[in-house]
């Protein structure tokens, strides 16, 4: 809630990328989200993972919808395209945009109301369409903007801020998104920067529908004793099944593990994911075992995060339609408008 | 590392780099505030307080609060405080009702100062309101010392010396002993004063020891003695050509001077390089901007006369080389030798003490330097109600450290004449108190200016060069001083934090403009300062370490490139950073209250 936008100095030994840009210049308009808001966190880890990936701001497309999460797009990659469309219907504007022009890099930024309320179904469908994008959930479990009513992913049993028990059972993003087909799937916690940067920079280099579930306590709101996304509650229940490195082309590999305790994934542009194992059997490329891991951890009652789910080849959309490598939005007249001799052959061979 | 014990004064006081670096500890972010709220009154009371002469130090400090200055850290240049200083000075009203009221009636003892310089009236002005009765010796017609016989016009009009010598000599309390030269300390103990405080100073310029210079003596002149001169108004001439010998700050008021009595063709030459002298660079560039060139690397080596008149001087040519553990030696390049004609030579290559005043036989000891054996804490010396300071005590320094000598000498004569230990110094006067207004208000402006450095107006050369008492600087007009102001960071304004109340969300860290906050596993200093979200690459800054957050780990936050914009504690939802503005004041004789309560 800070009035005045975030001084221009910055330390002055802050290093640059690649392209020449400190990661000050990947920020955004200053934050208008409560002090303490987890989605914030979010955004630093954005604006850090970009940094560290060299993306070029204005290759990138943020698009979001309605709510808390919905908002930050503002707060980071000030220099970027963004869209911030109507509640739950971010998902076709992605879509639509990502058929338009392929070549960038598509973010989408939701909350747990925007896709798991009003857009549950826009949800299910870009999942199952395979869009190569990044989406991220800033998950807090709680209607904050309307101050403080259960969303559609807080925990059965878990309590109000006022202390009204929530009974309904609780959806869960990460468990939908492996059944309808993410070919990336991860769960990140926005008070844990080591494991949140890492998962957003292999989220963004993946090909494909990339999900990122990422807890995000509120603080004005759902932050309590007997909430289940507490900084405190998530802090404890935390199970993390892997470490993730993400390594590009030019960096040599340094550090040494124990055999048998690192998975390497190499993805489909070369850039090589490597997984430290914390829980000893966990396959992150194996779907149906994802699946029952997290159940089972679930009716533990834990939190299991890291990197869940990836398919180090996936297609998308474009793969599947068959569309021309050359975006949409370049095509000329000539090849848009093939002319009247060519719509008659069409009509003939459907005569 | 242990965490950080901020109760300790020392602490907050360091992060405060400006008033750390000050010797006499101004609390410059303090007054530099009130002036950007146009309180110039209030300003200059804070100034006063704590180093005397803010009128005179705000033309003609050392200022070394300013390469302390963090805002020279995160930009190019630091704060203009020392130019801040002069406006607080200049735009003041009336301060005579708020100085401290000299009582009627003496505690009944008196002090002796000899010399009538920065350091004793420090200290005269600190005693006289307790109710002591000071007399000042001083062998010339008015009080000031080196600032009155030593600082050309051109930088520091008299009237300015008047008026802030006359806030401690016409209000009582103090008797001025002027013209009178004192020849024996022991004749001065033997009139059985309280108390002997000697401030006299460095008063000897070191002399050229070439061949050729009694000679040619006529034309060759002592720099400090040729200032004085210059200053009384004994000599209101100089040749045409002249050649200045020196690298210090006074040989820029020696050349400055010559320029504007009749040196057309006016030198500077240094033995050493132009970026070891020992000048303020901004006085360099003052010389420079007047048509001065300073040529280094030069050693005098013969003086050339005819018939007993100076025709100019010869130079060795120089190069610096440096052993293995760095010391510096000059040693001759083998090219040949320079030769340069002039009419005059002022000589100001060094100054050192003279005490033939004094007795050797009456139980003051010296050094083998010729400096009195002091205590550096207390100022004593050997004869317990002797103290020293400014110049006299440890050779040539400054004007503030005459006056951060002053204070110590009077806290340390006031415990000498209650019959306590001077050792046992009083506690500075420290407060601090939050500024927390609301939720995003604060009562400091926390929006960081990003205005680069304001240069300071000067009087036109031509017209300066023409008259020896125009003031070259005219200081900042108000508005001016106004934006140079908003470029002090507030490094008094103190980031507090309480674990207790962390929830460790990561809001201070993702906000914080310069990286300086981290969470972070504990470790050595030396392996935490490189691991920390920006390396703490500076080890004159400290860490600020706090332990006792739920997950074990703690908070790091590298003081040095703060901004103190608060936006950490704007961004937390608990409270655990404050801004909490830190004042603190040396301590003087007796508690008194602070010109400026929070």
């Amino acid at each position: 809630m800070s009035y005045l936008p975030k001084p221009k100095l910055h330390h002055p030994t802050l290093p640059k990328n690649a392209l020449g840009y400190t990661r000050r210049d990947y920020e955004g308009a200053i934050s208008t989200l409560c002090a303490g808001c987890g989605h914030d966190s979010i955004s630093a880890a954005i604006i850090q993972a970009c940094w560290e990936l060299d993306i070029e701001p204005h290759r990138v497309a943020k698009l979001s919808g309605i709510g808390c999460s919905s908002k930050t797009p503002d707060y980071f990659l000030g220099a970027s395209h963004g869209f911030n469309s109507v509640h739950g219907r971010m998902p076709s504007v992605l879509t639509g945009a990502n058929l338009a022009n392929r070549d960038l890099i598509y973010l989408g930024i939701s909350g747990d109301g925007d896709s798991a309320s009003i857009g549950l179904g826009q949800f299910a469908h870009i999942m199952r369409r395979g869009v190569n994008m990044t989406y991220i959930v800033e998950n807090n479990g709680v209607y904050g903007l309307t101050k403080g009513q259960f969303s559609a992913t807080s925990d059965k049993g878990s309590k109000a801020k006022k202390g009204a028990i929530n009974t309904d059972e609780a959806i869960d993003l990460v468990g939908l998104a492996l059944q309808l087909g993410a070919t990336f799937v991860a769960r990140s916690f926005s008070g844990d920067k080591a494991q949140l940067v890492p998962l957003i920079k292999a989220a963004l280099l993946h090909k494909g529908a990339a999900f990122i579930d990422c807890i995000s306590p509120c603080v004005a709101f759902n932050n309590h004793e007997g909430s289940t996304k507490s900084y405190d509650f998530v802090r404890e229940h935390n199970e993390v099944v892997n470490k993730l490195d993400v390594i590009l082309g030019r960096q040599p590999i340094t550090a040494e593990y124990e055999p048998g305790s690192v998975t390497e994934v190499t993805q489909h542009d070369g850039s090589v994911l490597r997984l430290r194992k914390l829980a000893p059997d966990y396959d992150p490329t194996d779907r149906v075992a994802a699946m029952n891991y997290l159940q089972e951890r679930k009716a533990a009652g834990e939190i299991v995060t890291g990197l869940l789910y990836l398919d180090p080849d996936p297609t998308d959309l474009h793969a599947n339609m068959g569309t021309v490598e050359v975006p949409l939005n370049r095509l000329g007249d000539a090849e848009l408008c093939p002319g009247s001799a060519a719509l008659a052959r069409i009509n003939a061979a459907l005569r | 590392m242990k965490p950080t014990d901020i109760r300790n004064p020392d602490y907050f006081h360091k992060v405060v780099d400006c008033q750390w670096a000050c010797p006499a500890h101004t609390p410059v972010p303090e007054y530099i505030r009130l002036i950007a709220a146009g309180r110039y009154t209030d300003a200059y009371m804070i100034n006063w307080h704590s180093n005397v002469f803010p009128g005179i130090l705000g033309r003609t400090c050392d200022r070394p609060c300013e390469p302390a200055c963090r805002r020279g850290r995160v930009e190019h240049e630091p704060v203009a405080i020392c130019r801040l200083k002069r406006v607080a000075a200049d735009n003041k009203e009336d301060v005579l009702a708020r100085l401290p009221p000299i009582p009627k009636e003496r505690n009944g003892k008196r002090i002796a100062c000899i010399g009538g310089g920065p350091a004793s009236l420090t200290v005269a002005r600190d005693l006289a309101p307790l109710g002591y009765e000071i007399h000042i010796f001083d062998d010339q017609p008015k009080p000031g010392g080196f600032i009155r016989t030593q600082i050309p016009r051109f930088r520091l009009p008299e009237e300015i010396i008047d008026e802030e010598c006359g806030y401690i000599t016409e209000r009582g309390g103090v008797v001025l002993h002027m013209n009178r030269r004192v020849e024996s300390l022991k004749a001065v103990l033997a009139e059985g004063y309280d108390a002997v405080f000697v401030g006299t100073g460095a008063p000897r310029g070191r002399e050229l020891e070439v061949p050729g210079r009694k000679e040619a003596a006529a034309n060759i002149h002592i720099g400090i003695d040729w200032l004085a001169s210059v200053s009384f108004g004994h000599v209101n001439t100089i040749g045409k050509r002249v050649i200045v010998l020196g690298g210090g700050n006074t040989a820029m008021d020696c050349c400055r001077s010559a320029r504007r009595l009749g040196g057309e063709d006016v030198k500077v030459v240094v033995r050493s390089g132009f970026e070891e002298m020992k000048a303020s660079p901004w006085e360099k560039e003052d010389a420079m901007r007047e048509g001065i060139p300073i040529l280094n690397y030069l050693v005098p080596k013969e003086v050339l006369h005819e018939g007993g008149r100076l025709t100019g001087i010869v130079f060795e040519k120089v190069k610096a080389e440096y052993d293995a553990k760095g010391r510096r030696s000059l040693v001759p390049t083998g090219e040949p030798d320079v030769a340069m004609e002039c009419d005059d030579i002022l000589v100001a290559i060094g100054q050192e003490n003279a005490f033939p005043w004094i007795e050797r036989d009456i139980g003051l000891e010296f050094d083998r330097w010729g400096l009195p054996k002091l205590d550096p804490a207390t100022l004593q010396s050997t004869i317990p109600n002797v103290f020293f300071g400014g110049d006299a005590a440890f050779g040539p320094k400054n004007i503030i450290w005459a006056v951060a000598h002053g204070h110590e000498a009077a806290v340390s004569i006031d415990l000498f004449c209650r019959g306590e230990d001077v050792r046992n110094r009083p506690p500075p006067d420290v407060r601090m108190g939050s500024t927390k207004m609301g939720i995003h208000e604060w009562s400091y402006d926390n929006d960081v200016s990003l205005d680069l450095r304001y240069k300071v107006p000067h009087r036109e050369l031509s017209q300066s060069l023409r008259d020896i008492t125009a003031e070259v600087e005219l200081g900042y007009d108000r508005e001016l001083a106004y934006k140079e102001a908003q470029r002090c960071l507030n490094c008094d304004v103190q980031t507090v934090f309480t674990s207790s109340l962390c929830i460790e969300c990561d809001a201070c860290v993702d906000i914080c403009p310069v990286d300086c906050i981290n969470f972070t596993e504990n470790g050595e200093e030396e392996e935490l300062r490189k691991r920390l979200k920006a390396p703490a690459i500076n080890p004159t800054q400290d860490l600020y370490v706090a332990d006792g957050l739920k997950t074990g780990r703690v908070m790091v936050k590298d003081e040095d490139v703060c901004l103190h914009c608060g936006m950490c504690a704007e961004r937390c939802p608990t409270g655990a950073w404050d801004m909490q503005k830190f004042f603190l004041e040396t301590a003087k004789p007796k508690a008194r209250q602070p010109a400026c309560a929070l």
